[in-house]
């Protein structure tokens, strides 16, 4: 079966689109984008019941095959649960985007086609096994993303949140394409499944880290991680449809899929599990921390997708430690890589619903400001129910599916500590701590984002619009993703024996065969153990805390702003830009003086060091010719014209003397036997100097400078310098002549082969005719540029002086 | 016969210094354009006692262009001086 063009079918349906929008006005657009995932998460379930089994399936089709680059599908369990997120998600996005979006107001053209570019730019990239093919799909996400941020392109800060977006998110993909050529380079293949067969080999090379480097910066930019999570709330600018598909459940998890996918190749190194673990914790604890500082209701969903991407990344990085470990029972890191991708698809279900919901009360009252809205449980009650188990989850409680992932979290955390490689049992007990207190921030954001928007005093005057229950299909969406939120923690063996295994299986390959050897089974009640009892703590502290939340809440106001992650990016842009053109505007003058410095100490300093270095410094005055006596004249007649033009007074005095000079070399000419060189350059000459008297004539009266040239260092130094290179470079070459002259063949062959007597006119119309050919087209060229300029200016003018008379 | 030569140079050369002389102090400017033209004029008997020095016959065509470049050049800066312009325009195009 050639699926791998399922992945261009959202493409080839945008093509659709855009005519569909034209012609039938009567429905709204997004019914006939809705069926596109919903075929495709039909065609993806048929996959389900064979790679629970643990198959494979790989569909290709070449691109260019000279450079042995295809675009390869390649669907095993983690590439099949991303698929199933991205049409499944993507189904109820589209479905609750037709009652979001409204149909006469929007440009829904374009909408839709952003988003189903963006779903085939995701699912090529989830299921990518060549790493081209894979870069040209991320990069296509970025693209489609900085769209679909920007989609209301006449606000300000949609185009300031989509344009750091995409410089952010680009930054990282194109590092990500280094490391995936320093990688393609070490396994001499594209393909992820044969590098994962290498991988062992892999790790002796010493571009290895550096490639690891790289590709963590692309999954770390994508995903929103510390410090680059800082694209994300600025992304909420977006639609919330768009915010609740992309950034939450799809295109931030791209980064987590890489990480995912790359973990056999990398897992080996201390550094893949140090920055992995290490950065994932960090953007955790941060995010959950900040999230509280938030007031706009998809801010704080921002910063906590932050959080719990940072959760996912660090659990995927404790699971990479079971590749030293080994697959003993008691070994506990094969959990975290399970964890994680239940807590991905855990995580996909509660936060779209949550943006949702968020969407829903600015949709119904007008304002995200939670400081504006309060008491809305007794207007949008299904609103609120969903938004309680959303947040519930989120926070961690029982009955729900965040309950479930938190507790692994934790044991996976605990069990750090355990690991005695790469410094992690003295640094380890570090981790459990922090987890701990994100868990606390986590609860009390989730606590503050339900029960703030949802109880409390109802102000009806501070709202915008009457505050009402949203229409029953904008709620479709986010009560089927809640009901998932329920179910999963009822039977979250089903949920783990289908989709999760099999992408542990994928993460793992070198503990696992075939999923059926993963033993683990989740379990809601689990004994009285160190995690219940955090878990116990975190409700008790939490609880605490956000009942005091006013209290310490203003204590965020107090954190410098200057320190924060986003003045650095401004002031970053603001350099690059600001910097960028101060450094232009200091050194492109607009003085052609400037530039010829600039060109002439590079040519001087470029040819002494090439002298120099070369050690080409060779001059031997053995083979010169002895000087005469009238040499000598006409050479110090020669300088003293030279300097006459240097020191004159006026320029006439200087024309004059550049006549001299030329005259002087007309003498060269002739005592050296050149006959035909001496007639030319006498006639050039007065031809010459006559223009210039010419031009000297038309000088502008007021400008009329009468006086001495300006002496300059500067220049002075320069002109030395150019003057002092040219003569080393000339008597070095003159010392150093390899091959002898050709001339002896024209002496010979003049008169037999070419009938002439005069050498250097048979050498410029028979020997080398062509030359001169070009040399009349030069003069040819001229004359007529010469015409056209006069010419030219004089119809100008007299038009200006038509409009003047007018 | 070679003496008379090296006196010949040594004078021609001698007034072409006094030439160039005036050619830089002159006070007006017709001082100068017939000090250059002096000058061409010394030239012309210069190269003429270098062909005889090195026995060519080759830059005898030199000796006639500078000549007419010398008469034309001295024209030409003459009727400058005079008019203010070397070649005036028809006078239906004024």
């Amino acid at each position: 079966m050639s699926f791998v063009y399922f992945i261009f079918i959202p493409m080839l349906a945008a093509l659709v689109i855009p005519f569909l929008y034209k012609k039938v006005r009567g429905i709204h657009t997004g019914w006939f984008v809705l069926a596109v995932p919903v075929i495709l998460f039909s065609l993806y379930t048929t996959f389900l019941s064979k790679v629970k089994n643990g198959e494979s399936f790989t569909s290709s089709f070449e691109w260019i095959p000279s450079l042995n680059i295809s675009v390869t599908s390649y669907i095993d369990g983690l590439s099949l649960l991303f698929s199933l997120l991205i049409t499944g998600i993507g189904s109820l996005v589209v479905l609750y985007s037709i009652f979001y979006l409204d149909k006469t107001r929007e440009q829904l053209h374009n909408f839709y086609v952003y988003l189903l570019l963006f779903m085939t730019a995701m699912l090529g990239v989830v299921q990518s096994d060549h790493m081209i093919s894979l870069y040209f799909f991320w990069e296509l996400t970025s693209i489609s993303s900085f769209l679909l941020i920007g989609y209301w392109y006449k606000r300000d800060r949609s185009r300031f949140g989509a344009l750091k977006s995409m410089m952010i998110t680009v930054f990282g993909g194109l590092m990500m394409l280094g490391g995936f050529v320093l990688l393609s380079i070490m396994g001499d293949t594209y393909s992820i499944r044969e590098l994962i067969a290498s991988a062992p080999e892999l790790g002796n090379h010493e571009w290895f880290v550096w490639s690891l480097i790289l590709i963590l910066l692309g999954a770390f930019t994508k995903s929103a991680q510390f410090p680059f999570y800082i694209w994300l709330p600025d992304a909420m600018e977006a639609p919330t449809p768009v915010s609740a598909y992309l950034h939450s459940a799809t295109m931030v998890k791209a980064g987590l899929y890489l990480v995912a996918r790359f973990t056999p190749i990398f897992a080996s190194s201390e550094w893949w599990i140090w920055l992995v673990t290490g950065i994932g914790l960090l953007t955790l604890f941060w995010g959950s921390f900040f999230a509280l500082k938030q007031t706009d209701l998809k801010g704080i969903l921002a910063f906590s997708t932050v959080s719990q991407l940072g959760l996912i990344m660090s659990l995927l990085g404790a699971g990479a430690i079971s590749f030293h470990t080994g697959i003993e029972e008691d070994s506990i890191f094969k959990y975290a890589a399970f964890a994680a991708i239940f807590h991905l698809v855990n995580h996909a279900t509660f936060k779209g619903s949550l943006f949702m919901i968020a969407g829903i009360v600015d949709h119904e009252t007008g304002t995200r400001d939670i400081r504006k809205l309060g008491g809305l449980m007794s207007m949008m009650p299904i609103s609120f129910t969903i938004a309680l188990i959303g947040s519930f989850s989120m926070a961690g409680l029982p009955p729900f599916n965040g309950f479930l992932s938190k507790e692994m979290f934790l044991t996976g955390m605990l069990s750090i500590q355990d690991f005695n490689l790469f410094a992690f049992d003295t640094w380890g007990i570090l981790f459990p701590i922090i987890a701990w207190i994100a868990s606390v921030f986590t609860f009390i954001y989730s606590f503050y984002f339900v029960f703030r928007t949802f109880t409390g005093k109802h102000k009806p005057d501070l709202l915008p619009k009457q505050a009402h229950e949203a229409p029953i299909g904008m709620l479709i969406s986010p009560a089927i993703l809640g009901s998932l939120v329920v179910a999963i923690f009822f039977i979250p063996n089903v949920i783990g024996d289908v989709l999760v295994k099999p992408a542990v299986v994928a993460i793992q390959p070198y503990l696992y065969d075939v999923p059926e050897d993963i033993h683990i089974h989740i379990k809601a009640w689990h004994g009285p153990n160190i995690e219940l009892w955090m878990t116990i703590g975190i409700v008790l502290l939490g609880y605490l805390l956000y009942a005091t939340l006013s209290k310490w809440q203003p204590l965020y106001n107090k954190f410098p702003q200057g320190f924060t992650l986003n003045r650095l990016y401004d002031t970053m842009m603001f350099l690059s830009e600001v910097g960028t053109n101060r450094l232009t505007r200091f050194y492109m003058t607009g003085f052609i003086r400037s530039y010829l410095v600039y060109m002439f100490t590079g040519i001087v300093l470029l040819t002494i060091s090439t002298v120099f270095i070369k050690e080409a410094f060779d001059i031997s005055f053995a083979t010169l010719a002895p000087i005469r006596f009238y040499e000598l004249i006409i050479a110090l007649v020669l300088i003293a014209g030279t300097l006459t033009i240097l020191l004159a007074k006026s320029r006439l005095t200087s024309i004059i003397a550049l006549g001299a000079v030329g005259y002087s070399v007309a003498l060269f000419f002739v005592i050296f036997n050149a006959p035909d060189l001496a007639l030319t350059q006498l006639v050039i000459e007065t031809v010459s100097v006559a223009l210039f008297l010419l031009a000297f004539y038309h000088l502008p009266k007021l400008n009329r400078h009468e006086n001495r040239m300006k002496f300059r260092l500067g220049n002075a130094l320069v002109a030395i310098g150019v003057g002092v290179t040219v003569t080393i470079v000339a008597l070095s070459a003159h010392s150093q002549k390899l091959v002898p002259s050709i001339s002896s063949y024209y002496e010979k062959t003049v008169y037999k082969e070419a009938g002439g007597g005069n050498i250097v006119n048979v050498i410029l119309v028979d020997y080398r005719g062509f030359d001169t050919l070009f040399e009349i087209a030069v003069l040819a060229i001229a004359s007529l540029g010469i015409i056209a300029l006069i010419q030219l200016r004089l119809t100008k003018k007299k038009e200006v002086n038509r409009i003047e008379d007018k | 016969m070679m003496v008379f030569f090296w006196v010949m140079v040594i004078l021609i050369s001698l007034s072409m210094l006094a030439f160039i002389y005036r050619l830089i102090v002159g006070p007006s400017i017709p001082d100068r354009v017939v000090a250059l033209d002096s000058l061409g004029v010394a030239l012309i008997c210069m190269i003429g006692l270098f062909s005889i020095l090195v026995d060519t016959s080759f830059f005898l065509e030199i000796i006639l262009l500078l000549a007419i470049l010398a008469f034309i050049g001295t024209v030409a800066f003459s009727k400058f001086l005079e008019k203010g312009e070397i070649i005036q325009r028809d006078n239906d195009h004024s």
